[in-house]
């Protein structure tokens, strides 16, 4: 056990040196775009442009730049923004809060929606209620969730505020610290609407899983003992079918505290990682991209490893592979 | 996280092209493929699917004939202080200053062939633009979806077939592209480039081009095609049909297209209206951020843009072209669920955009 996780570490250090180095690769290197000349606008001269150069230290060669950059960032602590010059560290810290609140929320809903819906459709297969919640699902991962969002907003900010939805605070974010009951207002509805698609998908998930084990021997094993239906149902297949479930809820929780639930973030206002990543990101402003993407990285990375750890503790057939 | 399927025991080892799918046997004579074809004729749900599907498609092509014809307005040219007459016969200015804050209110939906869903914030007929941006998010999501599954089957087959560092190296990329959020590692693409473009060697795609969201779309997916046709080429590789035609002289180029192909094609056939559907979903996302086509050219996802700025007054500008984009993402979602039950059954494609 020890040594499997000690595996997995490792493996996790060396995916973010790996992420980092393509999100610096992507930036100086994409072919046919200059970044200097980015920040440096439209009618810039060449001498701004070398000024740019020289200022940002764009001059040297790109592994000098790299370690360096990453030195500022995890070692000196002190990397500044290109665009305000202003320390990079405390605004990606101010965004993970926003992001952990949606992200963890919506969790909560999908994964619960996801396990009645499939459960139900899969024990109920071949009947009314299994094509009716799996059509459900199929219409929830088709919605593009930043128009889910804007139908949303226009219901209860708009058409409907003066009637159903009165007592919903405006869009944005309000630490939970500061006003517990404003922070569930301004963000039930962008749970919602985050939730959907991911509950639609999981359900499919878990639905064909399911099926799938039912017909496995051991199943057949624990029927024939005599055992009760919710028992087989409960103790030995959902506790099978759970396995592919929740590594694909490591990636996705992992991929959206690290900035993929962006459309979800904007639509709704909501200054999380995935907006800020888009911020410096049109702003070709390296360094704030540099933080926000390791630490995205590091998001994934640390979901899976607990996920992945958890299950090798659980399922020992995992921890031989 | 599709586990490399167990290799299907060779139903005869003299056949040269082993039987890509089983489930269409009952069905009577003809190849496999035709009968698979013929199973999907007969059910109801792809019928009604494909009909929605090609429903929307014809609509779209005919843009510039709505456009010339019954609209009679150009919807890419800002018309600020253009007007129309209504059924009434008075005359409403496209664009009145807004009631409230600062900004222009365009015309609603008038019902009638001239700006039949209103105007947008510059004047242009939304109606008109919706099937114009139709076009373009279709086209994306062909080609993308085209180019995603012919580069991850490119990939898959050199990773699976060659082996050894080929597909050490290859791998290792897929997973470090894999562990970035696809929807990220797009929009950092697509951001970077936006307004300069890419230029691959002595081509050069513009930063206008509709070829800049299809290369970066294309290209973010093909991981998600080639580690299942990887997992499939390694499982057919060891096939007792592979060392019979080894055995009998065959070369690698006979081997790859007469016993690999067949085998690992209905993989990349099933994937592909996912991955058509995936990839406009996304084309829709960065248009919406404003990274994906450029104006004043338009897709669904700038439309929806467009819209949601004028949400609260004129709704139907956003919710139009999603409810368009929902509905062909759903039906080619049906589509691929029935292709899937009846070319490959077992296999568990995941892809979409959050």
């Amino acid at each position: 056990m020890i040594a499997y996780v000690a595996r997995r570490l490792v493996a996790a250090a060396g995916v973010l040196i790996a992420v980092s180095v393509l999100v610096f690769l992507i930036f100086f290197k994409t072919p046919g775009v200059d970044p200097a000349k980015q920040i440096a606008g439209k009618q810039a001269t060449p001498q701004v442009i070398a000024q740019i150069r020289a200022d940002f230290g764009m001059d040297k060669p790109l592994p000098v730049q790299y370690l360096d950059m990453m030195r500022r960032l995890v070692i000196d602590r002190d990397l500044v923004s290109y665009t305000d010059r202003g320390p990079v560290l405390p605004r990606v810290a101010k965004t993970i809060p926003v992001t952990l609140s949606l992200v963890g929320g919506a969790a909560v809903i999908w994964v619960l929606l996801a396990l009645g819906a499939g459960t139900l459709a899969a024990v109920f297969r071949g009947r009314l209620v299994d094509p009716l919640l799996m059509g459900l699902g199929l219409v929830g991962i088709s919605l593009p969730v930043f128009w889910l969002g804007g139908v949303v907003n226009l219901l209860t900010q708009g058409t409907l505020h003066h009637s159903l939805f009165g007592w919903l605070p405006e869009l944005g974010y309000t630490p939970i610290t500061v006003n517990p009951a404003k922070w569930f207002g301004q963000l039930l509805f962008p749970w919602i609407t985050l939730a959907i698609g991911m509950a639609g998908l999981y359900a499919r998930v878990l639905r064909a899983d399911l099926i799938e084990v039912d017909r496995s021997d051991f199943v057949l094993t624990a029927r024939a003992k005599g055992l009760s239906e919710s028992r087989v149902l409960l103790r030995h297949m959902l506790r099978n079918s759970l396995i592919p479930f929740v590594s694909l809820f490591g990636l996705d929780v992992g991929a959206m505290l690290g900035g993929a639930a962006v459309l979800t973030e904007r639509v709704f206002g909501l200054p999380g990682v995935g907006n800020l990543t888009f911020h410096s990101l049109s702003r070709f402003d390296l360094p704030v991209l540099m933080a926000v993407t390791l630490y995205g990285a590091f998001a994934v990375v640390l979901v899976n490893l607990v996920v992945d750890i958890g299950y090798a503790a659980l399922d020992p057939r995992i921890r031989v592979r | 996280m599709t586990e490399p399927r167990q290799a299907r025991p060779a139903a005869a080892v003299t056949r040269a092209a082993p039987r890509p799918f089983e489930t269409g046997r009952a069905l009577g004579g003809g190849g496999p493929w035709r009968r698979g074809l013929r199973a999907l004729c007969r059910s109801p749900r792809v019928m009604v699917s494909a009909a929605i599907l090609a429903a929307i498609v014809v609509l779209c092509l005919l843009a510039p004939l709505y456009a010339d014809h019954v609209s009679g307005t150009d919807p890419f040219v800002a018309n600020p202080v253009g007007s129309t007459v209504l059924d009434d016969g008075t005359e409403m200015p496209l664009l009145q200053p807004a009631s409230r804050g600062v900004g222009v209110l365009p015309i609603g939906p008038t019902w009638q062939a001239h700006f039949l869903l209103g105007a947008d914030g510059s004047g242009r007929d939304v109606a008109a633009r919706i099937l114009y941006g139709g076009r373009n998010t279709l086209l994306i999501g062909l080609l993308a979806g085209a180019l995603a599954c012919a580069g991850g089957l490119l990939v898959g087959l050199l990773a699976g077939y060659v082996g050894g560092v080929v597909d050490g190296v290859l791998s290792r990329a897929l997973d470090v592209v894999w562990a970035f959020p696809v929807l990220m590692l797009a929009i950092s693409i697509s951001a970077i480039s936006f307004t300069s473009g890419i230029s691959l060697g002595f081509v050069r795609v513009g930063s206008g081009s509709l070829a800049l969201p299809i290369l970066i779309i294309g290209v973010v997916y093909v991981p998600y095609v080639a580690r299942p046709v990887r997992g499939a080429v390694l499982s057919v590789r060891t096939a007792d049909y592979v060392h019979a035609a080894t055995s009998y002289g065959a070369g690698h180029g006979r081997i790859i297209r007469r016993e690999i192909l067949p085998n690992v094609l209905s993989r990349v056939l099933v994937l592909f209206p996912l991955m058509v559907a995936t990839a406009m979903l996304l084309e829709s996302g960065l248009s919406f951020l404003g990274i994906g086509v450029h104006p004043p050219a338009a897709s669904w996802g700038t439309i929806i843009e467009d819209g949601t700025q004028l949400l609260r007054n004129r709704p139907l500008m956003a919710i139009v072209p999603g409810a368009l984009l929902a509905t062909t993402v759903c039906v080619l979602n049906v589509l691929g669920d029935a292709i899937r039950d009846t070319f490959d059954p077992k296999a568990e494609p995941r892809a979409r955009v959050r």
